[in-house]
């Protein structure tokens, strides 16, 4: 019975995680002017909903215990069905809230939308993603490098990402610093975000892509500007080229892959994979045998 | 009928619909509809829960219509003399199945089957041509396999084919039920659904002609 | 190609214990079953009563049955799906993601269609005629073929346990995932052919049922004197013969591209995998209404009947069910505004979706002024209402939430959307159907079910039902996706591990539920429902004996007025007696058949061989079932007539115990 002996160690470690367990690394914890945007509107939303749904689950609850059969000082009015003025109210009420929600989701589906270019004295620094089977490859065509598992940004500095698939399904999310849109095969999707403090965050899919789904989880970096520069000079100078050869290699199933980086990217890969002008992931080879770790 | 569900129609115009011949609309007022009502009144859901799958092809097709992959575009493989003879096939048996109706009305069973007969032959012409059209070109490499286009084009002519396929089979079936089996409430309430089939797919029909092959043509 | 296609000894899964180990124990169950059934010499009787009726009170209660071994079985993967996301913090679990991956995908597609679906569907056979004041549905043996059909679709599941494996893409198969290239198994043919085969049977009854709601109902009973529940029924069945055909020509599309190469949704020669996102939420978003719109049917019986008062604003309330109805056809694009559709078509579906909450809202309000001015008694169909609305209103405000698209961003496909859907189909549709069948479960078997321990399973349900849940909200928050195989964050690990902890909790309560029954069928006797009428009803279903004749009724009721069986009640009460004995007519009703039963056979076949390439198995079993329809269209006499003494003595019997207890109660 190994998995009791697991819950006998685990479950003390979990109360020994829970208070550390704050809401410090969630959404509600934005990194950045986008994921500050998204949650603002998240919580007006709440708060707009809270102010109906609090009063109507407590007079539920009012209603339910006042009128119950053993109360005899609640009147019983069996043949009350129709109030207009109740019907009314009842209508309006929440054709009102949607009023109003809808003003916040028609505002906020523009102002956030995931394409629009962010704000910013800063020129924006060009990411190219391709979602593999079953590891991120970050591009970046301004510097010339690639990485694979690790996203490194600099802070304050707007990213505009062109995202696409040469598999299956993906969806490109770093809770932290905001929207996530999804990775397509034969498309091309953007997403603009900004990392305004230094620090690592939890990058992930969050689109189910098959068995090496939980291993498509990466590191997002933010780095003042300066260990920025350091990281691309370190990354120009070794690791191996990505060109032809190399995208066929990752083009095989690996689940689990270590984060390393490109030297080199052969030019316009990542046009060339959304129009599906290389060729597409494998697929799995055979049941039960997909190598595990490295490519 | 039976004899006992006669009697028992006359006796319990409520009845739920098994055999009585209720002269209620089903509105509510005078209780359950007709057995002819509610079974043709089921039909026509059906009916319209085809139509919702042809509605579905139809999107896929225009979704994809562009997508030709290098292949032949539409206009390079539709020909509008081989849509037009399916078409006046098509329409023509829908015009005998129209007659077989009104036979079925005189209770002739003669006519009924002469016309029921015009009306297979027919579909098994259209059938035909259909075929000639897909094996010409899945001889030229142009398969539903080529591209995406092709794809949406032979799945959705393809399924109105396989539906007047399966109309022809229920077609030689409905002729063996009215010569085995007479004139019954029953058989009639049967042939009743055919014919609305038959004419549906000509309703298709006229879709996929202007909506595939003219505007295909044209593009 | 070998004489049996793909199918070889390799099919069985020797080498997973897990799998073979529950795919022995449920054939030796069944097999024990069999067995028992033959050496009592039941099978007669359940062949000639049960297999081959038509008789729509039967069906529904097959239906339900089904639908709780499926819940049952959705039920045991989650189980296994909570355990191994505790155990795989920083390791793999116990269940690698080959295997991890087909049981989150069986169970989403057991639970809302194999489980919800017949659940659903089986409540509406058995209440809808009966409310309607009619003998059985427009089309008695086409009933028995959707439910066979259902039934082969669920068969074709359980057996990928033991033969193959199932999808491992989760329950909804998106391509390119779901294409050949990476799914080349049989899971995802397992999961085509299953709910092809479902789907058409959900397709029939709501054909079926359409047309008895609008085309046969008692004399008297106008549209606006239908109760409720088939009011939603009416508005689910609507919904069904819209979507459900999406259904089936989107699963065919993917169909071809796996079986002849078609290119609709793959990664080469053009193909538009977006284009089956697109399509199958067009279907997928109006399921979840023709699953919740039955169930806010029952809640208005259940609290009208238990607040003794009719339902507050009716007509609101199917103005509200008919606008969910159409509405629900507008928002499927609200499952995935991270496509980057671009802000003014995310607002439009963002809105749209909103909008459905006003309709939910005003039902929600109208039980609440059903409430006020009544007197409320707290049996178990009434507390899972009461639980119902708290759930339901938590579940909506996140719903809402996730359709503002910005908010959607950061909570799409997250463990919140998890908490969510569960909050609604589990608060919605599963309290519900536990609460009909509470309710109605004297109706159908003539004796009332156990009180303590139907409590007893609602307080285990509910609070573990919360327990459960509640943490996905916040691991949600906290940026955990759904679907994970194993994980390093730390931060998530309390909350999967609270969630594990509430998922013992529900155990609880379902073997309350099971206890329940076992005590309710050895203490029958006691808890007997004489009069047909155990909870003070006031629909039709009420005005007939526990458990009806086959005929329903002997003679059709005339409807006078909403609450049909109510006013006459109070008629007799104020009278202290019955109304005039009716004139009995001879009834003439449906003969069983087993075209049902010998369809969903062939069904089975066709299923079965096209799944693993056996062509010309596939051949016989579509001759098979087209000999089936023809030998069902040559029988000569469909209908049996039950004789007017016959139906004169049932009527009288049951007449003489409510006029017995109509004399012992005091007049209200």
């Amino acid at each position: 019975m190994v998995s009791c002996r697991r819950i006998a160690v685990l479950v003390p470690y979990a109360l020994a995680c829970a208070p550390k367990s704050s809401l410090a690394d969630s959404i509600l914890s934005p990194a950045g002017p986008v994921s500050a945007g998204d949650r603002i509107i998240l919580l007006d939303a709440l708060v707009i909903m809270l102010a109906i749904v609090i009063p109507t689950m407590l007079t539920t609850l009012a209603f339910a215990w006042w009128f119950r059969a053993s109360n005899g000082r609640a009147t019983y009015r069996p043949n009350w069905t129709y109030s207009g003025r109740l019907e009314l109210l009842v209508w309006s009420i929440p054709t009102l809230v949607i009023f109003f929600l809808g003003g916040v989701i028609w505002i906020g589906s523009h102002q956030l939308d995931p394409f629009n270019p962010l704000r910013s004295a800063a020129k924006p620094l060009e990411i190219d993603v391709v979602a593999l089977d079953w590891k991120w490859l970050f591009i970046y065509p301004q510097q010339g490098v690639a990485s694979i598992n690790r996203l490194v940004v600099p802070v304050g500095v707007p990213l505009h990402f062109r995202i696409t698939s040469a598999s299956v399904f993906n969806d490109f999310f770093v809770p932290r610093l905001g929207s996530q849109v999804y990775a397509m095969n034969g498309m091309t999707t953007q997403l603009n975000l900004m990392a305004d403090r230094p620090g690592r965050f939890l990058g992930l899919s969050a689109q189910f892509s098959g068995d090496g789904f939980s291993d498509m989880v990466f590191d997002a970096v933010a780095r003042p500007h300066a260990q920025f520069s350091q990281w691309v000079a370190e990354a120009r100078a070794r690791g191996p080229m990505l060109d032809r050869a190399g995208y066929r290699a990752l083009l095989r199933q690996s689940r689990n892959v270590a984060p390393y980086t490109y030297r080199g990217v052969m030019p316009g890969l990542f046009d060339a994979v959304a129009a599906r002008a290389v060729p597409q992931s494998d697929g799995p080879k055979k049941r039960g045998a997909i190598p595990s770790g490295g490519t | 009928m039976s004899a006992a569900d006669t009697t028992i129609a006359v006796r319990d115009p409520y009845h739920v619909g098994h055999a009585g011949e209720s002269r209620a609309r089903g509105h509510g007022g005078g209780g359950p509809a007709s057995r002819r009502v509610v079974v043709g009144y089921g039909f026509w859901l059906f009916l319209l829960s085809d139509i919702v799958i042809f509605s579905c092809l139809f999107a896929a097709y225009a979704v994809l219509a562009g997508a030709t992959a290098d292949g032949p575009s539409s206009k390079q493989i539709y020909d509008l003399n081989r849509v037009a003879w399916e078409t006046g096939c098509l329409l023509a048996s829908s015009f005998f199945c129209g007659m077989a109706s009104i036979a079925v009305a005189r209770r002739s069973q003669i006519l009924t089957q002469v016309t029921l007969l015009i009306t297979g032959l027919l579909g098994v012409a259209f059938i035909l041509l259909e075929i000639s059209e897909f094996a010409a070109l899945h001889a030229k490499g142009d398969g539903p396999t080529r591209s995406a286009f092709l794809t949406g084009f032979f799945t959705l002519v393809g399924c109105h084919g396989l539906h007047v396929t399966v109309g022809l089979l229920w077609l030689g079936t409905m002729m063996a039920q009215l010569f085995a089996k007479g004139f019954r409430a029953d058989i009639r309430r049967r042939f009743l659904c055919f014919t609305m089939f038959w004419h549906f797919l000509d309703i298709i029909w006229v879709a996929i002609f202007s909506l595939v092959y003219l505007v295909g043509t044209k593009l | 190609m070998s004489f049996f296609g793909k199918l070889s000894w390799n099919a069985i899964p020797f080498d997973q214990p897990i799998p073979l180990t529950a795919a022995a124990t449920v054939i030796a169950l069944f097999t024990a079953v069999l067995v028992w059934i033959a050496v009592k010499g039941y099978a007669p009787y359940f062949w000639k009563e049960w297999i081959t009726s038509v008789d729509h009170k039967r069906i529904g209660v097959m239906y339900c049955v089904l639908g709780l071994l499926m819940l049952l079985r959705g039920f045991i993967d989650a189980i296994m799906m909570r355990t191994q996301q505790a155990l795989a913090f920083h390791a793999q679990g116990y269940l690698p993601p080959e295997h991890y991956d087909q049981i989150f995908s069986a169970h989403g597609t057991i639970m809302i269609l194999f489980g919800a679906m017949p659940l659903v569907v089986g409540l509406m056979n058995f209440v809808v005629p009966l409310q309607l004041g009619v003998r059985d549905v427009a089309f008695p043996t086409l009933n028995s073929v959707s439910l066979w059909l259902t039934a082969t679709g669920a068969l074709l599941v359980n057996l990928s346990l033991v033969l193959g494996e199932f999808a491992r893409t989760g329950w909804l198969p998106y391509p390119p995932l779901s294409e050949l290239r990476y799914s080349p198994g049989v899971g995802v043919d397992y999961y085509l052919w299953a709910v092809q085969i479902a789907g058409v049977g959900t397709l029939l009854t709501g054909i079926n049922f359409i047309t008895t709601i609008l085309k046969t109902r008692a004399p008297g009973m106008t549209y606006l004197r239908m109760p409720m529940f088939c009011w939603t029924s009416l508005a689910t069945c609507l919904l069904i013969i819209a979507a459900f055909p999406v259904l089936t020509a989107t699963l065919a599309m993917l169909t071809l591209d796996r079986y002849l190469g078609f290119h609709f949704f793959t990664n080469t020669a053009g193909g538009n995998a977006m284009m089956f996102t697109n399509l199958i939420w067009a279907w997928g978003h109006p399921e979840v209404y023709i699953l919740v719109l039955p169930a806010f049917g029952i809640y208005s019986e259940v609290i009208s009947t238990f607040s003794s008062k009719p339902l507050f604003g009716y007509r609101s309330m199917v103005i509200a069910t008919m606008f969910i109805c159409i509405v629900s056809f507008c928002v499927w694009l609200h499952h995935f505004f991270t496509m980057g559709a671009g802000g003014d078509v995310n607002a439009v579906f963002g809105i749209a979706s909103s909008i459905i909450a006003v309709g939910t809202g005003v039902k929600m309000y109208n039980w609440l002024f059903t409430m006020y001015g009544g007197r409320l008694r707290f049996t178990t169909p009434m507390l899972w209402s009461m639980g119902f609305m708290i759930t339901f209103i938590t579940g909506g405000m996140t719903g809402v939430m996730l359709a503002v698209p910005p908010a959607d961003f950061l909570l799409h496909n997250s463990m919140f959307l998890v908490a969510h859907f569960h909050h609604v189909i589990v608060g919605g549709v599963v309290f519900g159907v536990l609460a009909a069948i509470a309710y109605w479960f004297p109706k159908a078997f003539g004796f009332r079910l156990h009180e303590g321990w139907g409590k007893a399973a609602f307080w285990f349900a509910f609070v573990g039902f919360y327990v459960t849940f509640v943490p996905f909200y916040v691991l949600g928050f906290l940026g955990m996706t759904r679907r994970m195989q194993h994980y390093n964050v730390a931060e998530w690990y309390p909350w999967i591990m609270a969630s594990a902890f509430g998922i013992l909790i529900l155990i609880g309560g379902i073997v309350c539920q099971v206890i329940q029954l076992v005590v309710s069928i050895r203490r029958r006797e006691e808890l007997r429902d004489v009069t047909g009428d155990p909870w003070d009803g006031r629909s039709l279903e009420w005005a007939t004996a526990s458990p009806p004749p086959v005929f329903n009724f002997a003679v059709l009721p005339h409807v006078g007025g909403v609450e049909a069986y109510w006013n006459v009640k109070q008629r007799a009460r104020e009278d202290l007696r019955l109304g005039q004995e009716p004139h009995y007519e001879p009834v003439e009703m449906p003969r069983n058949s087993p075209t049902g039963f010998i369809c969903a056979f062939f069904a089975t076949v066709i299923g079965f061989s096209l799944i693993w390439h056996i062509w010309w198995l596939a051949i016989l079993g579509f001759v098979g079932a087209y000999a089936t329809f023809v030998g069902f269209a040559w029988r000569d006499v469909p209908e049996y007539v039950i004789p007017a003494e016959d139906v004169a003595r049932i009527d009288r019997a049951n007449r003489a115990v409510r006029q017995e207890a109509l004399a012992g109660a005091p007049p209200s």
